[in-house]
């Protein structure tokens, strides 16, 4: 068994569900802890300002997780993901309060493969901010 | 001051197997808010053909990242780590990782670039299974941004 989207029924363009991921400071302490990835610019907002930032910012590969659910959620099978990349173009800035930050994304079609697989093209906002560039995946199709 | 050029191609050892356990996964997959089953229930990751639950894709970069940690604090290379940024990040699969995997990664500098005042570092790190297979490759391009006038 694999995936649950048919190869035969997606074509270039075909839009995923887009999906929008709510993010405050407790998920990113749960993330730091989850990862191994205590970098103080993630929760200490004295440290995160020192170093120029505009306040606590996401840790990158936090974004990156939350992108790429666009496509497993779609697929069903997050194990049919054969290769995926981002570049970090803006930092996610999670504000000291109950609302935080939130990050939608976007993500389409872009080729068609034959092997059986498509390249998604994902689009990452937050705050109006793209967050993420060149970000795609090439997923396994059923 | 510009990295030495001398370092690219340069190979740094794996360390000791990291095995993967499943409630690692499942706190991993709880930290991003996925609540696929396939990461937290054998049953239905059986029933996708897996031998056991699967990790989400980017979570084998806490294990790459640690080794690029030998490249990263190696004084040799003598990489400023308080202005590094993570400018892009990329993996390609061969199959995800599961639990019980027992992984190594071999870290690789495969380019060192000076622009602008910034120097860009591109870090490989194969990721194998115990069996010797290849599991992921992850590239890492880290920029340590230009020291300040002072």
């Amino acid at each position: 068994m694999a995936a649950k989207i048919s190869h035969a029924d997606v074509e270039v363009g075909t839009e995923l569900p887009t999906q929008s991921f709510p993010v405050t400071r407790a998920t990113l302490v749960r993330y730091a802890g989850a990862s191994g990835d205590f970098n103080p610019i993630h929760w200490n907002e004295r440290f995160a300002k020192e170093v120029g930032l505009p306040d606590v910012i996401a840790h990158g590969m936090f974004t990156m997780a939350e992108a790429i659910r666009v496509v497993t959620d779609w697929t069903g099978d997050p194990g049919a993901v054969v290769d995926y990349g981002v570049r970090f173009t803006k930092p996610v800035v999670v504000p000291d309060d109950d609302t935080g930050a939130l990050i939608e994304v976007s993500g389409k079609v872009a080729v068609k493969n034959d092997d059986g697989t498509v390249r998604v093209d994902l689009t990452a906002m937050s705050d109006g901010k793209k967050v993420l560039g060149m970000s795609r995946a090439t997923v396994r199709l059923a | 001051m510009a990295l030495d050029q001398s370092f690219v191609g340069r190979t740094y050892p794996p360390t000791e197997p990291y095995e993967v356990g499943r409630e690692k996964i499942r706190e991993f997959a709880q930290a991003v808010g996925d609540t696929s089953p396939v990461y937290t229930d054998v049953e239905a990751a059986k029933a996708l053909g897996y031998a056991d639950v699967i990790a989400p894709p980017t979570f084998v970069f806490s294990l790459t990242f640690r080794e690029a940690g030998q490249v990263i604090e190696d004084p040799q290379l003598g990489l400023d780590y308080s202005r590094v940024v993570h400018g892009d990040q990329k993996f390609a699969y061969t199959r995800p990782v599961r639990a019980g995997d027992r992984l190594t990664v071999t870290s690789v500098i495969e380019a060192i670039k000076s622009m602008a005042g910034n120097d860009i570092l591109d870090i490989r790190g194969e990721v194998h299974d115990e069996a010797g297979e290849h599991v992921v490759t992850a590239w890492t391009k880290l920029v340590a941004r230009a020291a300040e006038e002072g």
